[in-house]
């Protein structure tokens, strides 16, 4: 019954094209053909249209091709009898309608300026009856901007996040829509919501369910109307040219990278009308199936998407476990055996103080986490003591306790070096427990328990089998025992703590005295590949990966839990150079993995033959001439800098996993390590960073300083409170004396 | 012969006569062929009964090459055993005589197809040197596609002003005089090979290569392959077949292939279209004009000459209320596909549209033509106009107006003029059968592309993905002429039905087409009727008809280009002989079907015809192209005279490239978690 579909799609298309033709011809009477069209903080323009069209709008005057695209696009209506194929321009349609819409929301910004909430966060206002307040509330998010997208878009890059699940309309009731997101939650898929179903939306069904909405808790409130589904497709197109390197305009690889990689389908609750049909017809493009759960023609042969293209009727209890299979996705509920659902997608709840019941550290008092390597004979897997109060002995209100988290593991291939590693798990394994939150880490940790969570009976042991089960799961290969000691009681919390400061001392020690002349084995580094096909990372002691997420404890670590994966050992083999950083053994395997494209590089040079990056950098060092320095600008940093380029710029010009001289992606430690582009002159070179990243990194920039004979060099790179142009630094750093002023030329 | 002498010679044989019911399938013919027969006309259905087949031609063993001969070499009905003695004067065994012979029809084939592709080749230039303003440039982006399967650069490097060399695309014109010439250089080429040669699935190339048949250039093989058979030259049957195979993959990788793309580039790529067919599309208050033969260059000035407002205007000063303008054979199909314009009929209709007493003019060109449409003509008022300096007709009155391209519309004019003019001069009673059907055509490769994805997401991926899942078993290649020895379109429809009742779709051109058309089973309706459920739920999906009319006989280069984009889409193997794909022709009649035949072999496909094959009495020959080369190409050709068993056959052949696909097992749903993905190849 896809003629049915086709009708109503194209239909749709035709109402949708012509409306929004509508809104911009009184857009352009109202505002002039200059006026301003963007999305915030993007270097991706209108991302669907950027992407597929090579188009950059950035004002009304530059919509117009895109919006005659959309008119051409239009098909003829089909036939009752002896129609013409439709399939093509039915996806046409699709396309045709997004492309429109798309334009239409950017018009939104500019007519209401403030009915998107440009935040992470929903805010959700009750009154004093606990009921919501919608006319204070802000619940709709609107366009992801870049940093958004980069930190997230790298879940999907890692697969921490397997997909999104686009859902429109709302569910029958409000506890429906509850069990299907709490579902997606725990298969740790996003949810992005858009259109509403008679005035009812399903992000407000939640809300009203106190579930928790926002990109924290993975399930986002794009906007009220199906138009807001482009924020969806928007953001996936962004992967796609930030983490796959593919080029704006290049739309077959675009689309055909989002039906490969990017695992997203449409939920289509309620009725399905015209507009949403040509709306589901366009996420075909992308290989993106619709699931509805009312009874409209269904589409089952395969070929544009990997599977069935339209699946009907399918109840709201089986809405997940279909989606995913319609997809092709295989997802794994983490199964823990505590009192409470466990994912990725409730790491970023927040448990507010109303609802909180108890609380550990956060100043008020000690908390401390340590993991231990110990021998088998001496652990008793899979048992977990508490020794001092639990959370009973607090009776109804709650309060605060101390405690201390001893982690015991060992096994066969248990390492001292792999310790941190685990240790720095606790922090999200802890985190994915629904109403348990949990910041920090070592001695600093800080752990916040819901009043709901302790209602369904979770109690201070089960800190203890979640690190028990997730380690198991996460780490079976290395170890075979984990026993788990919690104490609560202040004079063994603060006895433990001694002993934990002691353990971080001589391990942070261990590490400050690793050298890349130390080892003979760095690691490749292939996670991220299944999004940036064509970048390879190689991990050095003194080069962490350019994601700040993987060190070379971690890569060894990796390759001794799955011999096979991401991470590969590599002998360094001959050192060609010392200064720059380049060795015979490295540069062979990079020219192996990137099938000759790159067949050298560096690890301490941003000038010469410097490594290549990909889209999922933390930092981008650029060469600043003028200033006879470097610059180096992080991923939460939005504003304009020197160089002449955002972040987000400097991303979509580098990400592609080549290697560009004058640039070079890095992790935010890298900066303070010793290594940092040392080929060039090292960290004294740096002359701008952004205040925050300055601030972050204050410590490890004062050691350096230090170490390198200016104890003063925090003080002397400039920032964005200096200024953001060349001119206006070089300036400063005259002033300051900045020591890159004496050194050799950085160009030529 | 008068008119009057020609019904008397037909009443004379009066005893003999076909059954309009039995000859064919067709309603429309029936009518016509009892009107035919009441008013005493003869036609080609009733000199099938009165004139047998030449038994000893039939089975190819009829040797007239020389002087010494004919030298007849039958095959005993009780067949030979022990050694085979048969020979000719000059000792030519039966195998080397019906080698001879079919590579005589191979040359003949492959000389018409392409004598037509050098015909639009002239004429592709001169609009390319713009030295005609009546053609042009129609399809650039086709153009632009072609151009480096030429060799032709579509961008040159031009020094900017900041003398920094830029990339800037070149004129449109001043590439297609370059695609013209070289185009044209194909038929005189003495060494190298053909351009398109290339086009073809590498592993098929390469084979091409290694087996020496790759064509050097068009001309040239053809010629070979009539010094060849020439007396006592090559005598032995392998080496006679590989030069058909090289003359076949010139005409269908070159002479033909070529004819199709100037024709898409200078009159427009075929996109679907609706359509109306049968003898019911002529109007008994218009002029009707019928163009037949088979190239678009003229019939393609007629549209835009009956679509004049002048001549309009003359048509109705004339008493007409319009122009109907019908085509009939492959003519019939260039102007369907490009433009809608309604079909009268295949080609055993021609007679019959005379027949109609309602047909003003029947234009035609080359190849097809009867030359009785001469003799019917005369029995009514239809003026018989012949346009092609190749193809003169001496019988009847037919008048002759040759068409030159450098004034074609001014020519075309003049034609349509005299079927106007001829209007008033009706005279027997117009009876036109009320038989139509509509349909939807108009299927190339490149619209095929688009139909299953769109402008962003076209490719033959979902086709394959299909096949792979088994909602289609395969691909048929049902195609040919229509033969007055078998039942009209009878066993056309017969295989096409099967196939698509077994999940099989269908790709159709020529005379199978309209068959198909007729019959109703080119309209997305009929998918539902005819269709396996697989089938039909994946035409229901993109909307089509389970049989995609891809063209002219000429078009059936696009067949090989679509098997190719489908090798290419991944999924079925490396090469066309690896797809689960079969062909037939089950009414072929002309020399350009063995032609055909032999270049799709050579492709890689197993081809059947029907009727009948004139090598049956050469045994070991028959052997050698039924069995022998698939070995060598992995394609071969059947014999199979009951439609039904062609079917069974093709499907039999689709199942055993499936089994070597590994697709005779259902595969399961793949899940992918992280680690699959991570495997991923790179985009």
């Amino acid at each position: 019954m896809s003629k049915l579909v086709a009708f109503a799609a194209i239909q749709g298309a035709y109402n949708i094209v012509t409306k929004v033709e509508g809104l911009y011809k009184r857009a352009v009477e109202q505002y002039g053909p200059e006026q301003k069209l963007e999305f915030p903080n993007t270097g991706y323009f209108l991302p669907i249209i950027y992407s597929l069209l090579g188009i950059p709008v950035k004002d009304l005057a530059s919509a117009k091709r895109p919006l005659e695209v959309a008119r051409s696009l239009l098909p003829a209506h089909v036939q009752r009898a002896t129609h013409l194929p439709y399939l093509g321009p039915l996806l046409d349609a699709g396309m045709a309608a997004l492309f429109a819409e798309e334009i239409a929301e950017a018009i939104r910004y500019v007519d209401d300026p403030d009915f998107y909430l440009h935040s992470e966060e929903c805010e959700v206002v009750k009154d004093a009856d606990g009921k919501v307040d919608w006319a204070k509330s802000k619940i709709w998010l609107g366009a992801a901007d870049d940093v958004v997208m980069r930190k997230r878009g790298v879940e999907f890059v890692d697969g921490s996040a397997p997909g999104f699940a686009a859902i429109v309309g709302a569910a029958p009731t409000p506890e429906l829509a509850k069990e299907i997101a709490e579902e997606y939650q725990r298969r740790n898929l996003y949810v992005f919501m858009a259109a509403n179903q008679s005035g009812t939306t399903f992000t407000e069904q939640l809300v009203e369910s106190d579930v928790q909405v926002g990109w924290g808790t993975r399930l986002v409130p794009f906007g009220p109307d199906i138009s807001a589904a482009v924020f969806a497709l928007g953001f996936a197109n962004r992967a796609a040219m930030a983490f796959g390197g593919v080029k704006p305009g290049d739309y077959r690889r675009i689309l055909q990278y989002n039906k490969d990689r990017v695992f997203a389908f449409v939920n289509a609750l309620g009725e399905v009308n015209a507009e949403w049909a040509a709306n589901a017809a366009g996420c075909v493009n992308w290989g993106f199936p619709t699931i509805a759960d009312t009874d409209i023609p269904e589409i089952l042969p395969t070929g544009v998407c990997t599977y069935e293209h339209v699946v009907a009727n399918v109840g709201p209890h089986e809405m997940v476990q279909k989606s995913v299979e319609v997809r092709g996705l295989k997802t794994v509920i983490t199964k823990v055996d505590i009192p409470l659902s466990y994912g990725a997608a409730f790491e970023g709840e927040r448990i507010r103080k109303d609802d909180l019941f108890v609380e550990f550290g956060g100043g008020k008092t000690q908390m401390t986490e340590l993991v231990e390597m110990a021998e088998m004979d001496e652990t008793e897997d899979g048992k977990v003591t508490v020794i001092g109060k639990d959370l009973g002995d607090l009776g109804d209100k709650g309060g605060r306790l101390p405690m201390g988290i001893s982690v015991k593991v060992a096994g066969r291939k248990m390492q001292a070096d792999f310790e941190p590693i685990l240790e720095r798990q606790i922090h999200h394994l802890i985190n994915y427990a629904q109403g348990v939150m949990h910041i920090g880490q070592r001695d600093i940790a800080w752990v916040r328990l819901g009043r709901p969570a302790v209602e369904k009976g979770f109690t201070i042991k089960h800190f203890g089998q979640i690190l028990h089960d997730m380690f198991h799961k996460d780490f079976g290969s290395i170890l075979d025992k984990v026993e788990v000691t919690i104490f609560t009681e202040p004079k063994d919390v603060d006895e433990f703590t001694k002993k934990a400061r002691a353990a971080y001392k001589s391990r942070d020690e261990r590490v400050e005295n690793m050298t890349d002349e130390g080892v003979e084995t760095y690691y490749s580094c292939t996670l991220c590949q299944s999004f940036a096909p064509t970048h390879v990372c190689v991990v050095s002691p003194e080069r962490t990966g350019l994601c700040g997420a993987y060190n070379w404890f971690d890569c060894k670590a990796s390759y001794e839990i799955n011999p096979t994966g991401p991470n590969q050992p590599i002998e360094k083999g001959e050192c060609l150079d010392p200064v720059m950083g380049n060795w015979k053994g490295v540069n062979d395997f990079v020219s192996k993995a990137s099938r000759g494209a790159v067949e050298s590089y560096n690890f301490y040079s941003l000038l010469n033959e410097p490594m290549t990056t990909c889209g999922c950098c933390e930092c981008i060092a650029a060469v600043l001439p003028a200033c006879n320095g470097v610059m180096t600008v992080h991923r939460d940093y939005t504003g304009e800098t020197p160089c002449g380029m955002k972040f987000t710029t400097l991303a979509g010009v580098m990400g592609g996993g080549q290697s560009s001289p004058g640039f070079v992606g890095h992790s935010k430690y890298n900066i303070v390590q010793r290594k940092y582009i040392v080929g060039d002159g090292g960290l004294l070179r740096m002359v701008w960073m952004p205040k925050s990243l300055k601030e972050e990194l204050a410590e490890g920039i004062k050691r350096r300083g230090e170490e390198m004979g200016v104890p003063d060099l925090i003080d002397k790179i400039a920032d964005e409170t200096v200024g953001i142009d060349e001119a206006t630094v070089l300036e400063y750093l005259q002033k300051v004396g900045h020591p890159a002023m004496e050194m050799d030329p950085i160009t030529g | 012969m008068s008119a009057d002498e020609i019904k008397v010679t037909a009443a004379s044989k009066k005893d003999k006569k076909a059954n309009p019911k039995e000859v064919t399938v067709d309603p429309a013919t029936t009518q016509m062929l009892a009107k035919a027969q009441a008013d005493g006309v003869e036609t080609i259905f009733d000199r099938a009964l009165t004139m047998k087949p030449c038994n000893i031609g039939e089975q190819g063993t009829c040797c007239k090459n020389c002087s010494q001969g004919p030298c007849r070499l039958p095959l005993p009905k009780k067949g030979i055993e022990g050694k085979d003695t048969r020979m000719g004067l000059c000792g030519a065994t039966p195998e080397t005589i019906a080698a001879r012979n079919f590579a005589r029809m191979v040359a003949a084939g492959a000389a018409a197809h392409s004598d037509h592709g050098r015909g639009v080749a002239e004429v592709f230039l001169a609009a390319a040197r713009q030295e005609t303003d009546d053609y042009g440039i129609k399809d650039v982006e086709k153009l632009l596609e072609i151009a480096p399967d030429f060799d032709v650069p579509t961008t040159v490097m031009v020094e900017g002003e900041d003398g920094v060399k830029v990339e800037q695309e070149r004129d449109i014109y001043q590439i297609a005089t370059e695609v013209g010439v070289k185009a044209l250089g194909e038929w005189g080429k003495q060494e190298g090979e053909v351009y398109y040669a290339k086009r073809a699935p590498e592993p098929r190339y390469e084979l091409w290569k290694e087996l020496d048949v790759v064509p050097r250039g068009i001309d040239r093989e053809i010629v070979e392959i009539m010094h060849r058979t020439h007396m006592g030259v090559d005598q032995d049957y392998h080496n006679i077949i590989k030069q058909c195979s090289r003359a076949a993959l010139a005409d269908g990788w070159a002479g033909s292939m070529i004819a199709t793309d100037l024709q898409d580039i200078m009159f427009g790529t075929p996109y679907p279209t609706q359509g109306e067919i049968n003898l019911g599309v002529l109007k008994k208050d218009h002029v009707n004009i019928i163009v037949h033969g088979h190239e678009p260059l003229l019939s393609e000035m007629i549209v835009v000459a009956t679509q004049d407002p002048e001549i309009l205007e003359y048509a109705k000063s004339k008493g007409a209320h319009g122009i109907v303008l019908a085509g009939m054979c492959c003519t019939a199909n260039e102007i369907l596909v490009r433009h809608g314009m309604p079909i009268a009929g295949n080609y055993l209709q021609q007679e019959l549209a005379i027949v109609t007493g309602a047909l003003d003019a029947m234009v035609v060109d080359v190849q097809c033509i009867m030359e009785n449409l001469a003799n019917v003509a005369d029995c009514y008022h239809t003026k018989l106009i012949t346009t092609n300096p190749r193809a003169m007709i001496e019988s009847g009155n037919t008048l002759h107006i040759e068409f030159d391209e450098h004034h074609a519309l001014e020519d075309a004019k003049r034609i349509v003029k005299e079927a106007i003019d001829n209007f008033t001069n009706r005279r027997s009673e117009v009876l036109i059968p009320n038989v139509k059907e509509k349909m939807v055509v108009g299927f190339s490769q490149e619209a095929i592309k688009y139909h299953l994805g769109g402008t962003f997401r076209g490719s033959y991926v979902p086709l394959n993905d299909n096949i792979i899942n088994g909602r289609i078993r395969g691909i048929g290649g049902v195609v040919g002429c229509n033969n007055a020895r078998t039942m009209h379109d009878s066993a056309h429809l017969i295989v096409v039905k099967e196939l698509l009742k077994n999940d099989v779709i269908v790709l159709t051109t020529g005379c199978n087409a309209m068959a198909c058309g007729k019959a109703g089973l080119l309209t997305p309706e009929s998918a539902a009727v005819y269709c396996g459920p697989g089938l039909a739920e994946v035409c229901e999906t993109v909307g089509i008809p389970p049989v995609l009319h891809m063209g002219s006989c000429v078009d059936n280069s696009r067949i090989l280009m679509a098997a190719t984009q489908v090798v290419k889409a991944g999924g079925l193997g490396k090469d066309i002989s690896d797809l689960p794909a079969a062909g037939c022709a089950p009414e072929w009649m002309s020399e350009k079907a063995i032609s055909i035949g032999q270049y799709f072999v050579a492709s890689g496909v197993y081809t059947l015809f029907g009727v009948g094959l004139p090598v049956t009495g050469a045994p070991r020959f028959q052997k050698h192209l039924f069995e022998e080369l698939e070995d060598i190409y992995g394609g071969m050709w059947d014999l199979e005279l009951d439609p039904y068993e062609m079917a069974k056959k093709m499907i039999a052949h689709i199942d055993k490239k499936r089994a070597a696909l590994g697709l005779d097992k259902k595969k399961e749903r793949v899940l992918m978690d992280m680690a699959d993905r991570q495997k991923l190849d790179a985009a």
